[in-house]
């Protein structure tokens, strides 16, 4: 591809891509993000290929592998155009039919259709579907429609014109002030203002300035950026550009975990793209403006995602994060000015400059303006990426676009913002999502993991949860976080095992407070959260563990016992043949007992036994029936008594 | 270097640009506890012992005084019940760990602290890093440094690099707050003599 | 790993101390673990205290200081994998292999290391043995996935 060097000839470029482009030419889009690649969508797409191959259809149908489409519970996702006929679930069997029924003939195949679970309706298209139809993909939209690994494909979707609107239309204090005014606040923790981020690293003194792509994605549950990283890299390496030049840096940074390699991949593919035609390197479309861009793998480690540590491992050291009574923005990674932000952020930029901040703020609430992509998973029907609105309500977001909580379930709490986040109950589900409503109920929003709990899931043991993480993401360097951790683990371990005192809650408070107060980064101020949201809307959950040695929601180990109901048990020997330790008698016709001391809690009788019997029961806090006497164990079966 | 002016505990203080608050409050002579501190090294601020108020943006805030640069009209309370809360809890923490360092009784007497609070811990180090830091910084010899990290973080010493250099140093024995420095290297020695013995020493 | 090879790494990297953990990883993706003469050699040619390398190679989940079994099971301990009942799922696994996180067997068979998402949550709870997903997995499945691995 020919290097360009003006606005015109990347306008130029961009009509020759499209001219090439028949808009009536079917095209398969296949999700190939993370997910729907674990469900098997690499196979899918070799059938796929075959076919073409197979029937000479190479003229007639493109297939393009794109990143992410959100909707992971029902992948692998395929979109045929230009009738956007939306399957789910493929696998490499239903290819030849689609092939020979939509491609060819034109005709819908009910069985691989959306079914609405309410209406049981067919859904054909993807922004009929209750899941899409209540989001607002922005950012995120993209992802289902380009092949992350072709810059024609971004570029045929506008992309780039930010830049080049930013780089020729615009001096760099312009594209500051219209950041400044969009209220962009950053997508991956604090919300801290983007544009004054900025403008602090634009001002302080220094030749050379950082600007960094915060892909560090620890939070457990939540894979937005990694889907955006994978799925749409150039949007975030034009963001980071126009970033660059506002700020006045000429290199910059990309940390990726390294558990992430396809985004690892797909960015670095994109880097080597840009720099081919130009949008990277020297003199960016003819502006003068130099800028590059380097990948760095980050090796594992949840505190780097903390700014200052992130820097610290930039620097090929110890992810030890440093106290940043100067912030970062002035003096970062080398010492030297640094702008950090993390990818949906970037990713945000060049709708901002494209579209104009007015537009970018007309949605949200009063301080949380635009967008906001959130990983809605755990007990939640829609497993998946969803883009919403700053200001829709937990409740929408969870039943709405989530489909509610599955098996007939009880919601209990969402948990957002991850190890630094905390539990919302149910009675404050109308709460709009933004970052200061989430703070105030005692959670944040984080980068945007929203994990639903219900009534299965206990919340003391939530705590414990995420407090053994912690103590394992922890760099150790500071008392309060390392041992101040250590000393809550041990309390809340002892709690879920039935060892928990009259006075732990008060020191766990404690230990809270100073953890809070005068832990070295915000891994360790905000390592209590989880602890602090859950007591503050459960804590009856608590007493119960600590007075009653009971786990009401029936899943601390140690609290908990497993009982075959004797007038339930249809001795179908199920449960019997299938326990790894032998702790079930019984036999055909003699109804199953479980021999508690053999019991090793694993659930696997509970999890087997036919839902249509019922008959293994979970108890906590009350003894365990004694055994029926050897005598009544003898079957009868009522069927067979009439 | 301009005079910068401060208030620490009503007092009127002046200090240098680039200065802490602790450099400022040792120099007018208020004294603020510290354990990772050493006048030699970079600050650390990792035990937080030496947590102070700082009114920023006229809100009390805890900061760690061995990092806080000085700021013009700066007011800074070096006790306050909160202070002393924290410290008391970072001192009984710690104490799980070295119930009988002298350096840490002297502290809990002070705050209050109860060394059986919480659960004996098996190792003695509470992670101040003075000798990681003065092996690094003023001998740069790196012969000891941290493994791992969170509640599994340790010190440990290279054999290969300690059998050459410890023997004639041993400057950090004194630096440690508790005995754990000692312990732990002479535990190093033992394990690694027959090793050593095997390998030819390197010319340099 | 012989010298050359991890010669060739470094001086990929331009042989700057700032591309240390850049050279680690791509030396523990290569070798899947990190012998100790090799952090000898990384550290005498980036000129990186030895110490400092220990620091980081024991600080990242990345690198591992010992040898590795043949097949590596890595076992999702997310969020949403925990509240879909992860821990049960590592309890049975933990029986049936008879290591725990961060070990491997003396058979040198099976690793076992517990990570903290791997993005499918859809999936969830979710094993991965050898790269390869296993989801929706459940205490009760688990000894028939395993035993495909010899």
């Amino acid at each position: 591809m020919p290097r360009i060097n003006s606005p015109a000839e990347l306008e130029e470029l961009r009509k020759g891509i499209l001219s090439k482009r028949d808009p009536n030419k079917s095209c398969i889009t296949l999700c190939s993000g993370s997910a729907c690649h674990a469900s098997g969508s690499a196979d899918v797409a070799l059938r796929i290929e075959e076919e073409i191959k197979k029937q000479g259809l190479s003229a007639e149908v493109d297939l393009r592998r794109t990143g992410c489409h959100g909707f992971c519970e029902r992948g692998p996702i395929i979109v045929i155009h230009p009738e956007e006929i939306c399957y789910f679930q493929i696998e490499p069997k239903d290819v030849p039919e689609i092939f020979s029924q939509t491609i060819k003939e034109k005709k819908v195949l009910e069985r691989l259709l959306y079914t609405d679970p309410i209406t049981h309706n067919k859904i054909i298209h993807e922004s009929e579907i209750p899941f899409y139809k209540n989001q607002e993909r922005l950012v995120f939209g993209s992802n289902g429609n380009i092949d992350p690994k072709s810059i024609d494909d971004y570029l045929a979707i506008g992309g780039y014109s930010a830049l080049a609107k930013a780089l020729s239309r615009m001096t760099s204090e312009q594209v500051l002030k219209e950041v400044k005014k969009s209220n962009l606040r950053g997508r991956g923790g604090g919300g801290f203002p983007t544009g004054r981020k900025w403008e602090e690293s634009r001002h302080a003194p220094g030749e050379i300035k950082y600007v960094i792509v915060n892909a560090d994605e620890g939070d457990p549950g939540a894979y937005m950026d990694r889907s955006l990283l994978e799925g749409n890299p150039h949007s975030i390496l034009e963001g980071l550009t126009i970033g660059a030049f506002a700020v006045g840096s000429h290199e910059g940074y990309i940390y990726v975990r390294q558990e992430y390699p396809l985004a690892v991949e797909n960015v670095t593919i994109a880097i080597k793209m840009a720099e081919e035609v130009g949008l990277l390197g020297k003199n960016i479309l003819g502006s003068g403006f130099d800028f590059n861009v380097k990948v760095h793998q980050g090796a594992g480690a949840f505190v780097c995602g903390e700014s200052s540590a992130l820097m610290t491992a930039l620097e090929g050291r110890a992810g030890e994060p440093r106290p940043k009574y100067i912030h970062t923005a002035v003096k970062g990674l080398w010492d030297r000015p640094s702008v950090l932000n993390n990818v949906e952020t970037w990713a945000n930029v060049p709708l901002i400059i494209n579209k104009g901040a007015d537009w970018f703020a007309r949605c949200g609430t009063e301080r949380s303006k635009g967008t906001k992509i959130f990983s809605l998973v755990g007990k939640i029907t829609n497993t998946g990426l969803v883009e919403v609105p700053m200001g829709m309500t937990l409740r929408d977001i969870i039943y709405k676009i989530g489909g509610g909580i599955p098996g007939g379930k009880r919601f209990k709490a969402v948990q957002t913002g991850g190890p630094s986040g905390g539990c919302i109950p149910e009675d404050l589900l109308d709460l709009e999502v933004g970052f200061d409503e989430l703070t105030q109920a005692g959670s944040m929003m984080g980068s945007g993991g929203m994990i639903i709990m219900d009534e299965d899931t206990c919340m003391v043991d939530v705590a414990r949860y995420f407090l053994d993480f912690l103590t394992d993401e922890s760099c150790g360097k500071c008392v309060p976080c390392r041992e101040g951790m250590r000393q809550m683990l041990k309390i809340l371990t002892n709690i879920t095992k039935g060892k928990g005192r009259e006075g732990d809650l008060v020191l766990l408070e404690e230990l809270s407070g100073v953890a809070g107060d005068a832990s070295l980064c915000a891994l360790g101020r905000s390592a209590p959260n989880p602890f602090l949201s859950t007591l503050r809307y459960f804590r009856d959950e608590y007493e119960a563990h600590i007075q009653e040695k009971r786990c009401p929601a029936l899943s601390c180990k140690e609290l908990i016992a497993y009982h075959i109901d004797p007038d339930k048990c249809q001795a179908c020997m199920i449960c019997l043949r299938k326990c790894p330790s032998e702790a079930i008698s019984g036999g055909k016709n003699r109804i199953h007992i479980i021999e508690q001391e053999k019991c090793t809690k694993c659930g696997t009788c509970f999890e087997l036994c036919p839902p249509r019997f019922g008959a293994v029961k979970k108890i906590s806090g009350e003894p365990v029936p004694f055994p029926i006497p050897e005598g009544e164990r003898i079957l009868i079966r009522k069927s067979k008594e009439k | 270097m301009s005079q910068i002016l401060l208030k620490i505990d009503g007092k009127e203080v002046g200090a240098r640009e680039g200065m802490t608050i602790l450099e400022a409050a040792e120099r007018a002579g208020i004294s603020i506890p510290t354990l990772c501190h050493h006048e030699k090294l970079e600050p650390y601020g990792a035990c937080r012992i030496c947590t102070v108020e700082a009114e920023i943006d006229s809100r009390p805030k805890l900061v760690a005084a061995c990092l806080y640069p000085v700021e013009p009209n700066l007011v800074v309370r070096t006790r306050s019940e909160k202070i002393d809360k924290t410290r008391k809890m970072i001192l009984q923490l710690l104490l799980a760990h070295a119930p009988d360092a002298p350096a840490l009784q002297d502290l809990a007497k002070e705050y209050g602290a109860d060394k059986d609070r919480f659960e004996k811990e098996a190792s003695f180090c509470i992670h101040c890093g003075l000798c990681v830091r003065y092996c690094a910084e003023v001998k740069k010899k790196n012969a000891v440094g941290f493994v791992d990290r969170g509640t599994r973080r340790e010190i440990g010493f290279i054999p290969e690099i300690s059998s050459k250099e410890c023997w004639n140093c041993k400057e950090c024995f004194p630096l440690c707050p508790t005995s754990a420095l000692q312990a732990a290297y002479v535990l190093t020695e033992a394990l690694m003599t027959p090793a050593i013995s095997f390998k030819p020493e390197k010319e340099e | 790993m012989d010298k050359e090879r991890i010669d060739r790494i470094i001086d990929k990297h331009q042989s700057e101390a700032s591309s240390l953990i850049q050279v680690l990883l791509e030396i523990q993706s290569e070798n899947h673990w990190l012998p100790k003469e090799t952090l000898e050699r990384v550290s005498e040619k980036l000129q990186v205290p030895f110490t400092r390398i220990q620091h980081i190679a024991s600080f990242y989940k990345a690198f591992s200081l010992v040898p590795k079994g043949r097949h590596e099971i890595h076992l999702c301990m997310g969020t949403a994998c925990h509240v879909r009942g992860a821990p049960r799922l590592l309890d049975m696994v933990q029986d049936l292999t008879g290591i725990k996180p961060g070990e491997t067997d003396l058979d040198m068979k099976f690793s076992l290391e517990t990570v903290n998402c791997l993005g499918c949550c859809a999936l969830g709870p979710v094993m991965e043995v050898n790269g390869k997903t296993h989801g929706k997995m459940l205490p009760s499945k688990t000894a028939d996935v395993l035993k495909n691995y010899e």
